[in-house]
């Protein structure tokens, strides 16, 4: 009976543990300079400086760096559900000969992480003159074998009278996929967007191996240009910045939240 | 209109069916009529073009149609599950098959279909015949709304609606009212053939309910185990049937089937009154008797013992037993006061309304059954 205040206390404390950082990071880039390096800790600044803000956007283009962010992830969305949709509908519903070794390699292929082909695909782009451009950003996710993994299992559960229905009525492959199977799967490729746009704003790895032009860097790439100067006095704006390109993921999950949720738990990830 | 020749369907080591030969008239109402996994549904996606045969023709009006698709061959289908599409509105899911037909796939883009005139026109063209034939069925109030928020009966109607609106040559309808309550049932049963009436196209039905087979087509294809078994008007079916099979498929109340038999051209034991005439009589065969056509008469030549009766208001069901053991049932008029339970009741069999088939195999003989002297 004694259960419930203590599993609270419990969720209280891991969710204390996770907002940690992000109550830090927000509270030194409202901090004065002469504040944030100090002997003891201050859990609030004294006096709000929101001039850490307008110094990050003058310092370094963060404008362009999110605008840049915006770009990448779109492309990479963009090109992820034109090539995966098809994909996983052919795998899921028509029958072709080697069908379930496609199916097995797609399955490999989320076994392996992305660092152990980022060599060949820079070699690769390096060869094509593609580096150092959006190009070098996006090409290289457009097509993602744990979206075609996630809308094969979506589609496998359509009805087959529905796809029955759809030939009679004279839709070819190409309309039964986009105009019946996808808006079906709309929670799968909510839940597909989530993940992979999260995945690519935050991504550091990539785009400071692909690119080294700032005009074209994204958001945590960007985010590193004040290291790169004196780095003692930019902590504040550096902070600024990093709540600055945070805020776009964790403002539009809140908004979402409910239909996250859901599409996880009836269209998504449960097989 | 449609013509099989001799077509087969093996999925994988199973044979499906085994040459199924079949002509659908121009107009006609016909029913696929079986138990499950008969092979009636394969048949019916076969018709469609959503399954091609293994071997063997498919031809609509005379032209070998087995490469065309379902819409090239212009068939509408009513599913089982209706498949209606979720995400469409009741409007948006009738007219999706004639958008589909009639506009190219340019005019069918949704920002650039408003700029073109002819687009505008043919999206015109399609809300009026969406809106003729919501009104036909009586569902113009629910247009608008999605298949998840319509009963069972109402999305049976924008299925109907979705088939109907492209003026198909020839409907299919896979078992289209086992998934609706018995009173709506009966009701679909009479809109749907007044639509048949009305629409004068062929229809092809598929049910394994016999009493919806008799009751809408006027002609009825029995299938088993992948063959055609018998086909013929319901009369004939149920007047003659063509074996043992089809004589308990057919008929509300499950034919009484005995063993009997046959000595110096007449029955030996309860039905001693039949006397059978033919050549090349076999000595034993099955006596296949509607429980409808055994009443209670006194005097009569058949002695049984009546161990039950359920009355049903407008008919009473008797469970007998022969004197030799065989159960045996009898439908009686509702007016009809049965004795007490246990004690004898005197029955009539009219030797027109019996069947003899043959012990082995279960075929029907070719006998001629008449009141023994």
């Amino acid at each position: 009976m004694r259960v419930q205040p203590v599993v609270t206390l419990l969720l209280v404390l891991g969710a204390a543990i996770v907002l940690l950082p992000f109550f830090w990071m927000i509270s030194v880039s409202l901090k004065p300079a002469d504040e944030i390096f100090t002997p003891h800790v201050d859990l609030l600044p004294s006096r709000l400086e929101w001039s850490n803000y307008a110094r990050a956007f003058t310092e370094v283009p963060l404008a362009r760096f999110l605008l840049n962010g915006v770009i990448v992830c779109a492309g990479i969305l963009v090109l992820q559900i034109l090539f995966t949709v098809p994909c996983a509908f052919a795998l899921a519903q028509r029958r072709f000969p080697g069908r379930t070794l496609v199916f097995g390699m797609v399955l490999a292929g989320l076994l392996v992480p992305f660092h152990v082909t980022a060599i060949p695909i820079f070699l690769a782009l390096a060869r094509l003159k593609l580096l150092n451009g959006y190009a070098a950003l996006i090409l290289p996710f457009a097509a993602s074998v744990f979206g075609m993994f996630l809308f094969r299992q979506f589609f496998a559960r359509l009805p087959a009278d529905l796809i029955d229905a759809a030939r009679v009525d004279g839709l070819s492959w190409t309309a039964i996929v986009w105009r019946i199977a996808f808006p079906l799967a709309l929670p799968a490729a909510t839940a597909f967007a989530i993940f992979s746009i999260t995945a690519h704003w935050n991504d550091l790895f990539w785009p400071l191996i692909a690119t080294s032009d700032p005009a074209i860097a994204t958001p945590p790439r960007g985010i590193l240009y004040f290291r790169d100067q004196e780095a003692g006095d930019d902590v504040g704006p550096l902070m600024a910045a990093a709540v600055v390109v945070t805020a776009p993921l964790v403002i539009g999950f809140l908004l979402a939240q409910g239909a996250f949720v859901r599409s996880i738990a009836t269209g998504g990830l449960r097989a | 209109m449609i013509e099989l020749r001799n077509v087969r369907r093996r999925f994988g080591r199973a044979d499906v069916l085994h040459g199924i030969s079949l002509t659908i008239a121009e107009g006609s109402f016909t029913s696929l009529l079986g138990p499950s996994g008969c092979g009636k549904s394969t048949t019916l996606r076969i018709m469609a073009g959503l399954d091609r045969p293994s071997a063997g023709q498919v031809l609509m009006g005379g032209r070998d149609v087995s490469e065309l698709t379902p819409a090239e061959r212009n068939v509408a289908m009513v599913f089982q599950s209706y498949a209606l599409y979720p995400h469409l509105t009741v409007r948006q899911n009738i007219a999706l098959p004639l958008a589909m037909r009639h506009m190219t796939r340019l005019e069918r883009l949704p920002l650039l279909s408003g700029l073109m005139p002819s687009a505008r026109r043919k999206r015109a063209d399609i809300a009026r015949r969406v809106e003729d034939v919501a009104r036909m069925l009586g569902i113009t109030d629910l247009l608008e709304r999605k298949p998840g928020q319509l009963s069972g009966g109402q999305q049976q109607r924008a299925a109907v609606g979705r088939a109907l609106v492209r003026d198909p040559a020839l409907f299919l309808l896979d078992e289209p009212l086992s998934n609706l309550d018995a009173a709506l049932r009966v009701q679909m049963r009479e809109e749907l053939t007044a639509l048949h009436r009305r629409t004068g196209r062929s229809f092809v039905y598929v049910t394994h309910d016999q009493a919806e087979a008799m009751s809408m087509s006027d002609r009825v294809v029995v299938m088993m185990g992948g063959r055609i078994v018998q086909q013929g008007a319901p009369r004939t079916l149920y007047d003659e049937p063509a074996s043992i099979e089809v004589a308990r498929f057919i008929g509300s109340h499950r034919i009484n089937l005995i063993e009997v038999r046959i000595e110096n051209g007449r029955l030996v034991g309860p039905f001693a009154h039949l006397g059978v005439s033919g050549s090349g009589l076999p000595a034993r065969a099955v006596l296949g008797l509607r429980p409808e056509h055994l009443r209670p008469a006194r005097g009569g030549p058949v002695a049984a013992r009546l161990e039950k009766a359920e009355y049903l208001g407008a008919e009473t069901l008797l469970h007998l037993r022969l004197p030799d053991g065989a159960r045996l049932r009898a439908v009686a008029p509702g007016s009809y006061v049965p004795p007490p339970e246990g004690d004898g009741v005197e029955l009539e069999v009219a030797p027109g309304q019996a069947h003899l088939f043959e012990s082995e195999g279960g075929q029907r003989l070719r006998v001629a059954l008449q009141r023994a002297a």
